[in-house]
C-alpha cells in the first residue's frame, strides 16, 4: 500500500500542530465558535447528540495492521472502545472530546492517518472497489488512481471552498462494487480496443433529498489525461454551481439543470484549455511509480488450499457455510478475498470493538499479507487469504465473532448512525437494523431467500443508501413519532436504479412485519431461486408487493 | 414546558440549564419554565454561557413532566438525555439517572 514520503509527513504533522494551536485558542476563547467551526469541520470533527464525533479518513478502504491497532489504541484510550465504519469506508469514533482531538490526531499521524477533508465542502475522501488489487474480474487496480487523485486534491487551493463537498469513487471492474453511479464522480477503470488504460467518466450522482444517478460524460479518458479532465470538472462546477441554497448546491443538480450534454461541452472545453498547457498531463513515470506501491504481494503457490477447504467444511459445517457466503474469487486460484462481516445477528452494522480490531490486525497480519479493507457495506475485507489459511481464519474469526456468514444477504445490512447519535436524524435506524436481522436470523431462511440488500437511512441525508437498497427503508419523524418510508428495486451497482417508495409508511412497530411481507412475496412470486429480489422486482413491478402490504388500500389507490 | 439544552464546548457532552444557572449532566436537575418569560431567561443565561465559550448549540426544548420527571416531548432529545438506545451501558443511562425512553 502506499506509504508517506517526507513530503507527506511533513504535511500532516503541520496539520496537526495547526489544528492544535486552533482547538487552544476555542477552549482559551480567543476564536469564536463560529470562527473554529468550519475549521473543525476541515479536520473531521463533527458535533452529534451526546459528544463530539471524529470521522477518520481510510483512503480508498485500504488499511494496515498497525493503523487498526492504532485505532484500537485510540478507541480505548479517548473513545467508549468500539468505532463504527461508514458507507465512505471511513471510521467514526462517537464519543472524542473536543480537548482529546489533537492528541489523537498526532497518534493517527504516526500510523500515516488523519481527517482532513473528511468533511467540509472540498473533495472527500475518494473511495474504490474494497476488492481492488484481488478481484478476478477486475481490470486494473483503481487504488493508484484514486491514491493521485488523493494527492492533488489533498488541499487544493482552487477547490478547497467548493459550492458543496463532493465525493469521487474508482472501480476497476464491470461489476461495480464502488457504486459510482451515487457519486460526484464516478471512474470506471477500463481498457481500450488498443489495450490502453483509461477511464468512463460519471458525473452529478448523489443521494440526499434529491436522488439522482450520476450520466456518463466520457466513455474513455487516457489515464495521462485524469487529472485535466477532473479539474475540468471541478472547476465547471465551482464557476457554475450553486451557493445560494445549500439543497440545491450540489454537482448533480448543475447537471441536472444545466442538461448532461450542454454539461458535457463545458467539461470538454475546459478540458481541452488545460490539455493545451500540458502541466496536469500525468507523466507515465509518476503513474507506474505510484502503482508500485500497489504491488499484489508475492503470492507463493499452495495449491494444498483445495483440499483442504473440502476437508475442513465436511467436519465443520459453520465453515461450510462461512465459505459458501464470505468468499470472493481471487485473481490466483490457490487464494480468496474473504469478507469479515460487521453484522453479526443483533449487533450494530459496521460497529467493531477495540479487541475485534487488534485481533482483525493480528490475522491479517499472519494470513493476508497485511491488508485489510474497508468496503461501503460496512464490512471489513481480508483480500488475499490462501485458501489452505481459511480454516484457520474462520477458527481466530469465530473466537472474536466476527465469523457471521452472511455477506450479501438479508441481515448484511446497512445502517447509518441514525437518531441514536446523529444530530441531523429524525428517527433510528440501527434498532431497525438489529430487529430485521434477528427476524431472519435463521441461517436455512437467509440461504432460501439468497442475494438481498437492505439499506437504512435515519434521515433524508441518506448515508445509509436507502435509495440505491433493494429494499431501502428511510426514518422519517412524524408528528414527533417515527416513520419508516419503503422504497423498492433500488440497485446501487453497475446496472444502479433508485428505488420506488411503495406507498405510505410504517411506525416502528410495525416496520419489520412490512420487511417480511416483502420478502414473502417475492418468494412466492419469483419463477425458480435463481431469481433474486431485484430481478423479480424488475420483472413483477411493484403491483404485487402493494398488494400485499397495504391489501384493499392498494386497489382503490 | 421548556428547558435549555446545550453541549459542553470542552468534551461536547449534553447538558441542561439547572437551578442557579448551573449545566448539568442530568436532565432531571434542568431549570423547567412555564412561560415566555421564562424562556427569555433561559436563552439570556445561555446566550451568556456561549460567550463565556462554557457550551455551544443551547437551544430550548419541550418538555412535560410525568410523575415529578423531566420527560422531553421529542425522542431525539430523549435519547440525547440517555443515550444511544442500542448501548443501555453506555451513556447518561449507565448512571441511572436519565429519563425513561417511552
Amino acid at each position: 500500500m502506499y506509504r508517506y514520503d517526507e513530503f507527506d509527513h511533513a504535511f500532516v504533522k503541520a496539520r496537526v500542530a495547526q489544528f492544535r494551536d486552533q482547538v487552544e485558542r476555542r477552549l482559551s476563547g480567543e476564536i469564536t465558535e463560529a470562527q473554529f467551526k468550519p475549521l473543525r469541520l476541515m479536520n473531521g470533527v463533527y458535533l452529534q447528540l451526546h459528544s463530539y464525533m471524529l470521522r477518520i479518513a481510510i483512503p480508498y478502504g485500504t488499511l494496515a495492521p498497525r493503523q487498526m491497532r492504532m485505532l484500537a489504541h485510540i478507541a480505548r484510550t479517548y473513545d467508549k472502545g468500539y468505532g463504527h465504519f461508514t458507507t465512505r469506508q471511513n471510521l467514526q469514533f462517537h464519543w472524542p472530546a473536543l480537548k482529546d482531538v489533537p492528541e489523537i490526531l498526532e497518534h493517527l499521524a504516526s500510523v500515516e492517518m488523519h481527517c482532513i477533508q473528511t468533511s467540509g465542502n472540498c473533495v472527500r475522501n475518494i473511495t474504490a472497489d474494497h476488492l481492488a488489487g484481488a478481484a478476478a474480474d477486475e481490470v486494473a487496480d483503481p487504488r493508484p488512481y484514486a491514491e493521485i487523485l488523493r494527492q492533488w486534491s489533498s488541499l487544493h487551493p482552487e477547490f478547497s471552498f467548493l459550492p458543496r463537498k463532493f465525493k469521487i469513487a474508482v472501480t476497476g471492474a464491470e461489476r461495480d462494487r464502488a457504486a459510482i453511479q451515487i457519486y460526484d464522480i464516478g471512474l470506471h477503470l477500463k481498457k481500450d480496443a488498443a489495450g490502453r488504460l483509461g477511464f468512463a467518466v460519471y458525473v452529478g450522482g448523489g443521494l440526499g433529498r434529491t436522488p439522482i444517478l450520476a450520466k456518463k460524460i466520457r466513455d474513455f479518458l487516457p489515464e495521462e489525461d485524469l487529472l485535466a479532465y477532473v479539474t475540468a470538472i471541478l472547476r465547471v462546477y465551482n464557476l457554475y454551481g450553486r451557493r445560494d441554497n445549500k439543497w440545491k448546491a450540489r454537482i448533480k443538480i448543475l447537471v441536472h439543470e444545466t442538461g448532461a450534454e450542454e454539461l458535457r461541452s463545458q467539461v470538454e472545453h475546459e478540458f481541452a484549455g488545460i490539455k493545451k498547457g500540458g502541466e496536469l498531463k500525468l507523466p507515465e513515470a509518476d503513474i507506474r511509480a505510484i502503482q508500485a506501491y500497489f504491488a499484489p504481494p508475492a503470492l507463493e503457490p499452495r495449491p494444498e488450499g483445495d483440499a483442504a477447504v473440502a476437508k475442513a467444511a465436511a467436519e465443520d459445517p459453520g465453515f461450510a457455510a462461512w465459505i459458501s457466503r464470505n468468499l470472493h474469487t481471487h485473481k490466483n486460484p490457490d487464494y480468496a478475498c474473504v469478507t469479515i462481516s460487521l453484522k453479526g445477528i443483533g449487533e450494530v452494522p459496521g460497529d467493531i470493538s477495540a479487541d475485534q480490531m487488534e485481533a482483525v490486525a493480528d490475522i491479517a497480519e499472519r494470513f493476508a499479507f497485511s491488508e485489510i479493507r474497508v468496503s461501503h457495506e460496512q464490512n471489513l475485507v481480508l483480500p488475499h487469504v490462501a485458501r489452505a489459511d481459511l480454516k484457520q481464519v474462520y477458527d481466530r474469526l469465530v473466537k472474536i465473532g466476527l465469523a457471521t456468514a452472511n455477506a450479501g444477504l438479508v441481515t448484511d445490512i446497512i445502517a447509518c448512525p441514525g437518531l441514536d447519535y446523529c444530530a441531523l436524524a429524525n428517527a433510528r435506524s440501527i434498532p431497525v437494523a438489529q430487529q430485521i436481522a434477528t427476524r431472519f436470523a435463521d441461517p436455512v431462511r437467509q440461504e432460501e431467500i439468497g442475494e438481498l440488500k437492505i439499506k437504512i437511512s435515519g434521515c433524508i441525508n441518506a448515508c445509509g443508501h436507502h435509495h440505491v437498497g433493494h429494499i431501502g427503508i428511510l426514518g422519517v419523524e412524524k408528528k414527533g413519532s417515527e416513520l419508516y418510508q419503503v422504497t423498492l428495486g433500488g440497485s446501487g451497482d453497475e446496472n444502479a436504479a433508485l428505488g420506488e417508495i411503495i406507498g405510505r409508511g410504517f411506525g416502528p412497530d410495525e416496520i419489520v412485519d412490512a420487511v417480511e411481507t416483502i420478502i414473502e412475496t417475492y418468494l412466492s412470486h419469483r419463477l425458480d431461486k435463481s431469481e433474486t429480489f431485484l430481478a423479480a422486482y424488475r420483472r413483477l413491478g411493484p403491483a404485487p408487493f402493494k398488494e400485499a402490504l397495504y391489501g384493499s388500500e392498494a386497489k382503490a389507490a | 414546558m421548556k428547558i435549555l439544552a446545550a453541549n459542553r464546548l470542552t468534551d461536547g457532552v449534553a447538558v441542561w440549564l439547572g437551578e442557579d444557572d448551573v449545566w448539568v449532566e442530568d436532565i432531571s436537575q434542568a431549570r423547567v419554565v412555564r412561560d415566555k418569560e421564562g424562556e427569555e431567561s433561559l436563552l439570556r443565561t445561555g446566550e451568556v454561557a456561549f460567550q463565556r465559550n462554557e457550551v455551544v448549540d443551547a437551544e430550548l426544548v419541550d418538555v412535560e413532566v410525568v410523575d415529578g420527571a423531566i420527560r422531553p416531548l421529542r425522542l431525539r432529545e430523549r435519547i440525547r438525555a440517555a443515550g444511544p438506545t442500542i448501548h443501555p451501558e453506555i451513556g447518561k443511562q449507565a448512571l441511572k439517572r436519565a429519563v425513561t425512553l417511552v
